[in-house]
């Protein structure tokens, strides 16, 4: 029992959430306006994208792989649905994310395809899908930014799950919007514990032969999973372009880089087999902690980078040592 | 219990022009264990694939149960209870031990929901069976080697087989965890599975089989009760020749080739001295960890020693890294020659070359043909089977390239050559052929130390022996003086 407790203190996840604690702690002190539900508030609107994002890579990293062209996807999916809704006078909130998804799940199955079927490093294959569909999206649609969304878009980000007022008299409000990721997680991970296929994704990250000879359609969970991945970059964008009021071609190029910090902060082995919902909920929120409150730090604005990639480092570099740990340690 | 389970008639199976099984026929019965030895291209991995149902015979028959079965599939394999536990268990590390055990059933069960508890009682009832004790929610890369393969056994169990293969089972095992094993398949035989062992070392194949099959070059050569064969017999029909277990007798002469006085390294070894002289042969043995495997790294300068003397030919040197020690002309046969005595995927010639590589840079390029002819003459010289330089050491037995290994050192004319576990993993010709080898070295002056655990392989090459335990020396024998049992035992007490 005792082991059980100190190895449950030691996972990857409660060690993000005492940066977490630490962090926030630290904030509180320094700043007292960082304790209001304000925060909170923020902090998710700040994740939500993020999250979605987070989410697919996790499972791509977890079946071995890894994803770099979800931010070209969503864009693509962004600008393209609010093209063509524009054009074609269509004001419906679910075709929008229909339309998105299909855009995202198409991307994801050439992925598919290029790592599944032509057997292309992860990598090269999504590199070189996002950087065509980023180029692709900006020769089709321009660099024109949208910011005249139709009616109905326009109007679901005003609506709000809970509204906050400050002393001060500013609101704060939840947007409704953040059932999607939280949808997202819920459905994420019902599926990675408890189906069979789910099983399935981390066994082809564990050792991808030893998944062939169990029985496991490798090829069937490869597609799924980035199709899936692409599926949801493409709600992602969808989500993007409600929440900021307007679709721009290429606002989201970049964050990969981020994403993959936040879902390796959180326990995911970047090698593949190893990760959980949890920790990349915990990780993307300790990486959305940092870019909102650390000026609540004083820290200058163009530290904020240098800090964030500090954490990141001192983040992963204690689930890597620990990895090497187990890798060393004494087997039982 | 003496049902046949399978029966295999005449198996052929080619790839490309290459005959790998020539009329293979193999009788397994229930409650036996049956072994199968052959060198490597023996085409014992082939016979285990047609069974396993992944390659089909290009002519023969298959009976399971009587039924004659026409073509075999792996998943009807599976279904007839044929269960293959390949030498890296075909495990997932990154699982716990309960999902390991339950998953391939699950899967093949065609299950939708992963049933956390149903898998963890399957696990524990599993391990009831066969006397293991794991934890079932602990991640299988936390296990040690010998409880991998219990979790890999404990999932064909639950998986109902009726023939369970092992493909060299004991290759990464302590001798502890072999005899555990052996506990393990001596109690599923007795439940009426038939177990079926790849292994080819003569010790552990007369300890454990009550039948043996020995293939050699795709062929049938003899099948048999263990009874029927003694131990000349055996490495008779598996090499095809008669190999002599003489042991090594040296022409020591006075003068001393090598001396090494109070050697320590902090945590490794404390006050190591011997001496050898020009003949010598000395072995080092001991348990894991007892420094065995240090001291060669030491005299290669990979972790130096801290304090000591080191002599070669009477002259006092210094080793404090590899590059002193190769300055030195002392050469080193990893234990792990894989990771570190190769480039495996590099041909044959850049391998051998590869320690020696200066004496071929004239006027400022590598010569490719002298490194061409070196390497040509070198594989006559050592006996590896390989049609020229060019192919990749990976495409290489196990024998073959430990061969490779050693010429690569040969080829610097070493002073001394020090060889960590030099026959681990080979073959019996190929191992025959390197301890003639070493012999002749000797003969030529070259100082040689062997470190192994491998006793008999020690008594019949060394003509003295240091025991180390602890990271001291408890002892030294004269080889000739001591037999197997005698040595096994001064090495396992305190």
């Amino acid at each position: 029992m005792k082991y059980r407790i100190k190895t449950f203190l030691t996972t990857n996840e409660m060690i993000v959430v005492y940066i977490i604690i630490g962090l926030a702690v630290l904030i509180g002190l320094v700043n007292p306006a960082f304790n209001s539900i304000s925060t909170v508030v923020n902090l998710s609107r700040t994740m939500l994208v993020t999250l979605i994002f987070a989410m697919c890579e996790m499972m791509v990293i977890v079946s071995g792989g890894i994803d770099v062209s979800f931010p070209a996807i969503a864009c693509l999916a962004m600008i393209a649905t609010g093209n063509i809704m524009l054009k074609n006078q269509i004001d419906n909130i679910p075709v929008a994310f229909i339309m998105g998804a299909l855009i995202g799940a198409s991307l994801g199955a050439l992925n598919a395809i290029l790592i599944a079927i032509i057997k292309m490093p992860p990598l090269i294959a999504t590199l070189g899908v996002s950087s065509m569909t980023s180029g692709a999206t900006l020769a089709i649609f321009g660099a024109k930014i949208i910011t005249n969304l139709p009616g109905k878009l326009d109007k679901l980000y005003k609506v709000s799950l809970y509204t906050y007022t400050n002393a001060e008299g500013i609101t704060y409000s939840l947007t409704i919007l953040i059932l999607i990721p939280i949808f997202i997680c819920l459905l994420g991970w019902l599926l990675l514990k408890f189906t069979m296929f789910g099983r399935g994704i981390y066994a082809v990250g564990g050792d991808i032969r030893a998944a062939r000879i169990a029985g496991f359609n490798v090829k069937g969970i490869l597609f799924f999973v980035y199709i899936f991945s692409g599926t949801m970059a493409g709600i992602a964008g969808v989500t993007y372009m409600i929440l900021m009021r307007a679709a721009d071609p290429s606002v989201l190029m970049g964050s990969e880089m981020m994403v993959i910090a936040a879902v390796v902060m959180g326990g995911t082995r970047i090698t593949g087999g190893h990760g959980t919902v949890i920790g990349t909920i915990l990780g993307v929120t300790l990486i959305a902690l940092v870019k909102n409150n650390l000026i609540m730090l004083g820290v200058p604005a163009h530290y904020q980078t240098f800090v964030v990639g500090l954490i990141m480092i001192i983040g992963t570099s204690i689930t890597s040592l620990k990895a090497k740990h187990i890798a060393n340690s004494i087997k039982v | 219990m003496t049902e046949t389970f399978l029966e295999l008639k005449d198996i052929y199976k080619s790839f490309g022009g290459v005959q790998a099984l020539k009329g293979v026929d193999l009788t397994i019965r229930s409650g036996e264990i049956h072994c199968l030895a052959g060198e490597n291209g023996s085409g014992k991995s082939t016979l285990i694939k047609v069974i396993s149902g992944a390659h089909d015979p290009s002519k023969g028959e298959i009976f399971i149960e009587g039924q004659k079965v026409s073509h075999l599939s792996p998943i009807q394999a599976i279904e007839h209870g044929i269960q293959v536990i390949y030498q890296d268990f075909a495990i997932f590390p990154n699982l716990t031990v309960a999902e390991n055990i339950a998953m391939n059933r699950a899967v093949s069960t065609g299950a939708k929901m992963m049933d956390w508890n149903c898998a963890r009682k399957l696990a524990l009832e599993a391990m009831e069976q066969i006397g293991a004790r794991m934890d079932p929610d602990i991640l299988v890369e936390n296990l040690s080697v010998a409880n991998r393969q219990m979790v890999a056994i404990c999932r064909t169990i639950i998986n109902d087989a009726k023939l369970l293969i092992l493909d060299e089972p004991t290759a990464a095992l302590t001798s502890k965890e072999v005899q555990k094993l052996y506990t393990i398949l001596r109690c599923l035989r007795d439940k009426g599975i038939a177990v079926m062992i790849v292994d080819h070392k003569l010790g552990e194949v007369f300890e454990i089989a009550d039948r043996l099959t020995i293939l050699r070059n795709g062929e049938k050569i003899s099948t048999g009760l263990i009874q029927e064969y003694d131990r000349k017999r055996f490495v008779k029909d598996l090499t095809g020749r008669d190999i002599s277990e003489s042991a090594y007798v040296p022409r020591t002469s006075a003068s001393e080739v090598f001396r090494v006085e109070n050697l320590s390294r902090k945590g490794a070894f404390e006050n190591v001295s011997f001496h050898i002289k020009k003949g010598d042969v000395l072995g080092i043995t001991g348990l894991l960890d007892s420094g065995r495997g240090q001291i060669g790294d030491a005299l290669f300068g990979i972790h130096p020693a801290q304090s000591g003397e080191i002599f070669l030919h009477g002259k006092p040197i210094k080793i404090r890294s590899t590059a002193d020690a190769v300055k030195n002309r002392i050469a080193y046969v990893p234990e792990d020659r894989l990771t570190q005595g190769l480039f495996l995927d590099r041909s044959i010639q850049d391998n051998t070359i590869a320690a020696s590589i200066k004496k071929y840079f004239i006027r400022g390029r590598l010569d490719e043909k002298i490194m061409f002819q070196d390497t040509k003459e070198w594989i006559k010289k050592i006996g590896c089977v390989a049609p020229s330089p060019d192919p990749a050491i990976r495409t290489l037995s196990g024998g073959n390239a430990q061969k490779i290994v050693i010429a690569k050192w040969l080829n610097t004319k070493p002073a001394l050559l020090i060889l960590n576990g030099p026959t681990v993993g080979v073959d019996i010709g190929a191992k025959y052929d390197i301890h003639q080898m070493l012999h002749k070295l000797a003969e030529q002056g070259i100082g040689i130390i062997v470190i192994s655990d491998d006793l008999p392989e020690l008594i019949q090459n060394c003509n003295s022996i240091i025991i180390m335990k602890n990271g001291r020396i408890a002892g030294t024998v004269e080889s000739s003086k001591i037999n197997e049992t005698e040595l096994a035992e001064m090495l396992s007490s305190q």
